[in-house]
């Protein structure tokens, strides 16, 4: 068995599910106690990466350098994580900032097949000395062969392992298989796998990620995430315990930050609800559901059926806009019949 | 046929190419020289079959024979025009310049077409620039006080060319400078996507505002007046979600369907900037 690299993603990824308001407070709290637990990469910022906070995909409570500044002060033995979308956040006004004020691992995502829109990003973070990975998004969204093309583009550019992000919560078990051992196969870099629950299968397909050769795995405290969740990084971290996979995470104290987590930072557990499993069938981002619930309301619309909507038009992470214009387009069309 | 003004163009990429092709349609404009580096790209070979004169030479080639053009578009890269702004300075030709280099005045011809007519190099924005600054302008025009606007543009993967794509940041830039200069908002932000949808998208702007009082009586009519103006340089611009207000700010959206070209007409990206430039360079022949 090989040794996982555990991702927590509790305070970035985390904060989709509260409308991006985590406090200075709460990345306080949660930060010491993953810290404590043993946790090797601590994530933080806005929900889609440095630089989103806007009303596109929500504003944050915390600018993320003061986000930064205090995990920054509050993490000792883990390294400070941030990610950052090109076309959402620049070198200039987010990257630069983040490495000065102490940011060990750099994660540039782009959507599955953009990857070159990474390259800048890469480079300027590898150039900083931190440590640099670079994510694929919905990549439920592009065949293996494709997956492997993009991901060798972040390898060409620097990167020192590449995430396969189930944005969606939309694989089953057999795709998670196929397409890490695609990567693995095609990269010499380290492949990783980042979880979302919609269809109830985020552990399970942490475990089939593990098996297939992935040495990065993601998770955060509870699931805290968009709408069903991510993976339970306390779950992952017993079942691994159980598979006999190292993690280098104390299981006692990452349990006693999971309760934490539930206590200071969340409002309701996640869980797979109906939109949230719409969402996972549609193979819609799940960092839509907060927005399709609070659209399909003011247009009196039914938000499964937007969700199905906008997976027909096959829409990628940053397009929130598009929730607005197909629940006034089916609310026309409610007033028709 | 004389009397055209003479162009040529710097980039032989997607932009450049689209470019020539609309310079040949306008009864204004000529093209004299398509300059890139590489005689074997795709572009050199467009401009070939069309018997437009072409050259590797970059800006050597207008340096050598400067009698070959009164007006150069520069279709390279920000650092591109950073380099060419001052030669062309030199030679006394008018510049526009269509990558983010920021050198000149920003124009965007629905605002201030006439205000640019005296200067010499102007700095066509971006492509979300073009289809958003004129709507986040009359915002500013029907209210006083603008706090924010944000601006998200969706293009199709496929009009996205390598340059585009090692661009983001400056594109982001720019467009935020020019919605700030042109609506004065006191912040703004621009995000771009970029979509692999097959049939390719066309392009989307989204333009929301944050306003202390928004009027939207007043602010529908403008719009649909100002989207009328765009509509006479850039056909395929439509206004696809008329103003509305949305959890109590602003939006609207529009969509760019291009000419198609030299792309596809889900490329209105390209489509808009390059109307644009046609429509500021038939500015300046119309005064010449």
């Amino acid at each position: 068995m090989h040794k996982l690299l555990i991702h927590d993603v509790t305070l970035r990824d985390g904060s989709h599910a509260i409308g991006h308001q985590l406090s200075a407070a709460q990345v306080a709290a949660y930060a010491a106690a993953a810290d404590k637990a043993g946790v090797p990469i601590i994530e933080v910022g806005h929900g889609n990466g440095l630089g989103a906070s806007s009303l596109q995909v929500g504003e944050s409570l915390l600018p993320d350098m003061e986000m930064i500044t205090v995990a920054r002060k509050n993490i000792s033995r883990s390294k400070l994580g941030i990610f950052i979308i090109p076309g959402f956040a620049t070198i200039n006004k987010d990257l630069k900032p983040a490495v000065e004020a102490g940011a060990d691992v750099v994660r540039v995502a782009s959507h599955c097949t953009e990857a070159d829109i990474t390259e800048r990003h890469i480079s300027y973070a590898r150039e900083k000395g931190k440590d640099v990975y670079g994510v694929l998004m919905m990549s439920h969204m592009a065949p293996k062969e494709t997956l492997a093309e993009e991901a060798l583009k972040m390898e060409s550019y620097g990167a020192q392992g590449v995430i396969l992000m189930d944005s969606a919560g939309a694989y089953l078990q057999n795709d998670v298989s196929e397409k890490v051992s695609a990567l693995v196969r095609a990269l010499t870099i380290p492949v990783g796998f980042h979880a979302h629950n919609n269809l109830g299968l985020a552990v399970a397909n942490s475990v089939a990620a593990a098996e297939a050769g992935a040495t990065i795995i993601d998770g955060s405290a509870r699931g805290f995430g968009a709408g069903a969740g991510n993976t339970p990084i306390e779950l992952l971290i017993g079942v691994f315990e159980k598979m006999g996979f190292a993690t280098g995470v104390e299981l006692y104290k990452i349990l006693d930050a999971s309760d934490i987590a539930e206590k200071e930072l969340m409002k309701v557990l996640p869980f797979p609800k109906p939109t949230s499993i719409v969402s996972g069938l549609a193979g819609v981002f799940s960092g839509f559901s907060k927005h399709v619930e609070r659209v399909a309301l003011e247009y009196k619309v039914d938000p499964r059926d937007i969700f199905f909507e906008l997976g027909r038009r096959r829409v990628v992470g940053g397009q929130e806009d598009l929730i607005v214009e197909v629940a006034i387009e089916l609310s026309r069309k409610k007033e028709l019949k | 046929m004389s009397k055209k003004l003479k162009t040529a163009i710097l980039g032989s990429g997607l932009i450049g190419t689209d470019l020539m092709i609309k310079i040949m349609r306008s009864p204004y404009l000529e093209c004299t020289l398509f300059v890139g580096r590489n005689l074997q790209s795709k572009g050199m070979a467009k401009a070939l079959s069309l018997g437009v004169k072409i050259s590797d030479q970059s800006i050597d080639a207008i340096v050598k024979d400067p009698s070959c053009c009164d007006l150069v578009f520069d279709a390279t890269s920000a650092k591109g025009h950073a380099v060419h702004a001052p030669i062309l300075e030199k030679l006394g030709k008018l510049a526009i310049d269509l990558t983010p280099a920021q050198v000149g005045a920003m124009c965007v011809p629905g605002v201030n077409l006439k205000d640019c007519r005296g200067l010499k190099n102007v700095n066509m924005v971006t492509c979300g620039g073009q289809a958003s600054i004129p709507l986040a302008y009359v915002v500013g025009q029907v209210h006083k006080d603008v706090e924010y606007i944000e601006v998200v543009s969706t293009i199709s993967s496929r009009s996205a060319g390598p340059a585009t794509r090692a661009n983001l940041d400056e594109y982001i830039e720019t467009t935020e400078n020019g919605l700030k200069h042109f609506s004065g908002a006191a912040r703004t932000k621009a995000i771009l996507v970029l979509n692999p949808a097959q049939p390719c998208i066309n392009m989307q702007t989204t333009v929301r505002a944050t306003v202390a009082k928004p009027d939207m009586e007043a602010l529908i009519p403008r719009v649909k007046e100002m989207v009328g103006i765009i509509q006479k340089y850039v056909p395929g611009y439509n206004l696809v979600v008329a103003p509305t207000l949305e959890n109590n700010r602003i939006i609207m959206m529009v969509r760019v369907q291009g000419l198609g070209d030299y792309l596809p007409s889900y490329a209105g990206n390209l489509d808009i900037i390059n109307c644009a430039a046609i429509a500021m360079a038939e500015e300046y022949a119309k005064n010449a």
